[in-house]
């Protein structure tokens, strides 16, 4: 079993035992799960911890697999500099004819 | 939390339909209304909130967390000086970490237009308390020394504004609103709702049928369609906006930072991440059949090249930092731009807490505690004059705020 300072999520510091407490607090959906704990929102965006998520919630009866719901997935699907984006937004701008106001 | 199968009363003194910042705020300072005015003082009124989906799905689970008191009329500004005052004690008295930060709010204008409200502005902040001051360009940069100031002919900071986590500030409200007895019923859409002699009989998905003295809309931008079902014509609409947030970082950025001239800002969060967003420019949405616009979450790559552009004018070192996730959430946009908050004209136990424009999620704590006064004893807040819900029909209405940002 796991122990309370067991990691869920390494990405926002989320263990084992916190995800307890938070369905002990009444949330019911990996949606709220999230929003609570905050587990998913790091730089791996769910892709480590959201499976584990999922087979922790059934292992302990809160959930059954097929009502089970992955939280929104959020662009972009890779981190992305904004130096890459704002490069990508002046090169249309030079693309784009003078004098349309942009 | 809350339940879908949270037991109702078949009869409610207030039933808040929305289960964001607005209805969880009143629903906790209902709370703390007994003892006055109609509900007495033998009992705490029977209070429930009724949220379609989850708590924190909507507006108040994807806004900024900014608060501010740098507004551009009196009223705001106290009122939010009021919000601020709350929000300092909220952590204790909610029991959560609500990562609030008073890092200020700065302002920067690099046009000779934006110069001249920041200096309005902060000549009637000095006339209300509250401690706004003007900066030069460097001493700006003195501020937030990662900014490129050049082009920026003035710039205004109040020490006293921050950024709070939104998440949290609204489990806090609905977790103690419901140790304090009010019933949080989720997962549950309003089907109908009719007025009645003495209130309104609504009807939930799922068919209970219930009746309430009064009612309070808390949609947000979901409201007009539940104002239309009772012939309430309100003009708040959704419009959808866009944000997102970076890669944790140390601490590099104090103040929350607002380039007037593009409506970009971008704070740095307690969680390290840079939150920023921006209005950029788009079509007009196709109306629905009941002339409404869609409320749309969708994210956009052009809203990311957008802000990457305007980002990287005031912070070049930002080019390096990656991009974490976007998403989207609905402004409820008033056409003059302040609330809509108090008795429905004609109907007037239907009680009104829409049209915040995108800084509804800043105003909640004051918002709460006024509106539960009102309904608890008719204590009329002078707010309440200005965010009359009458005041379209009457020609009232006049633009007095022109802080809006995002």
């Amino acid at each position: 079993m796991p122990t309370p300072r067991r990691f869920i999520c390494r990405c926002e510091d989320v263990t084992f035992d916190e995800i307890d407490h938070a369905v002990s607090l009444g949330m019911a959906s990996v949606e709220e799960l999230k929003r609570y704990t905050g587990l998913g929102t790091g730089p791996c965006q769910g892709k480590e911890c959201l499976a584990l998520l999922a087979a922790h919630l059934v292992r302990q009866g809160h959930a059954t697999p097929e009502a089970l719901q992955p939280f929104t997935a959020r662009p972009p699907a890779e981190s992305i500099t904004f130096g890459a984006l704002a490069a990508v937004r002046r090169q249309q701008s030079k693309s784009e004819s003078p004098g349309d106001g942009t | 939390m809350g339940s879908a199968d949270a037991p109702l009363p078949n009869h409610l003194d207030v039933a808040i339909i929305g289960g964001g910042i607005m209805g969880l705020s009143t629903a906790y300072q209902l709370t703390q209304t007994r003892g006055l005015g109609k509900f007495g003082s033998s009992r705490a009124p029977a209070v429930a909130v009724i949220e379609r989906s989850y708590l924190v799905s909507g507006a108040s689970g994807r806004n900024g967390g900014g608060v501010r008191m740098q507004w551009a009329d009196t009223g705001n500004v106290e009122l939010m000086m009021e919000s601020i005052a709350m929000c300092r004690g909220l952590a204790q008295e909610l029991g959560i970490n609500l990562w609030f930060r008073q890092g200020g709010y700065l302002f920067m204008a690099r046009s000779e237009q934006g110069e001249a409200r920041l200096l309005r502005n902060a000549e009637l902040h000095k006339h209300v308390g509250a401690p706004t001051r003007v900066l030069t360009a460097s001493e700006a940069r003195e501020l937030a020394p990662v900014l490129d100031v050049s082009g920026v002919r003035l710039a205004t900071h109040n020490p006293e504004d921050g950024v709070v986590f939104p998440w949290p500030f609204v489990w806090g409200y609905a977790a103690q609103a419901m140790k304090r007895g009010v019933t949080v019923r989720t997962h549950t859409a309003v089907e109908t709702i009719e007025p009645t002699a003495d209130g309104f009989a609504l009807t939930l998905s799922g068919g209970q049928r219930l009746t309430a003295s009064t009612v309070v809309n808390a949609t947000g931008a979901w409201s007009p369609w539940i104002n239309r079902s009772l012939g309430v014509e309100l003009p708040n609409r959704p419009h959808r906006h866009e944000i997102l947030s970076s890669e944790p970082l140390k601490p590099f950025l104090d103040p929350l930072v607002v380039d007037l001239d593009s409506g970009l800002y971008c704070s740095q969060s307690t969680r390290g991440e840079l939150v920023t967003g921006m209005t950029v420019p788009e079509p007009d949405p196709e109306l629905d059949e009941h002339g409404l616009p869609p409320i749309r979450m969708d994210s956009s790559h052009r809203f990311l090249s957008y802000i990457g552009d305007a980002l990287l004018r005031i912070m070049p070192v930002a080019a390096g930092i990656k991009v974490l996730r976007q998403w989207a959430g609905p402004y409820d946009v008033s056409p003059d731009g302040d609330g809509i908050a108090g008795p429905s004209p004609g109907l007037p136990r239907l009680i009104q807490v829409c049209g915040f424009t995108g800084h509804g999620f800043m105003m909640a704590p004051a918002v709460g505690r006024l509106l539960a006064r009102f309904i608890a004893d008719g204590t009329h807040h002078p707010m309440l004059d200005r965010w009359d819900p009458g005041r379209f029909a009457a020609g009232t209405a006049q633009r007095s705020e022109d802080m809006i940002i995002g």
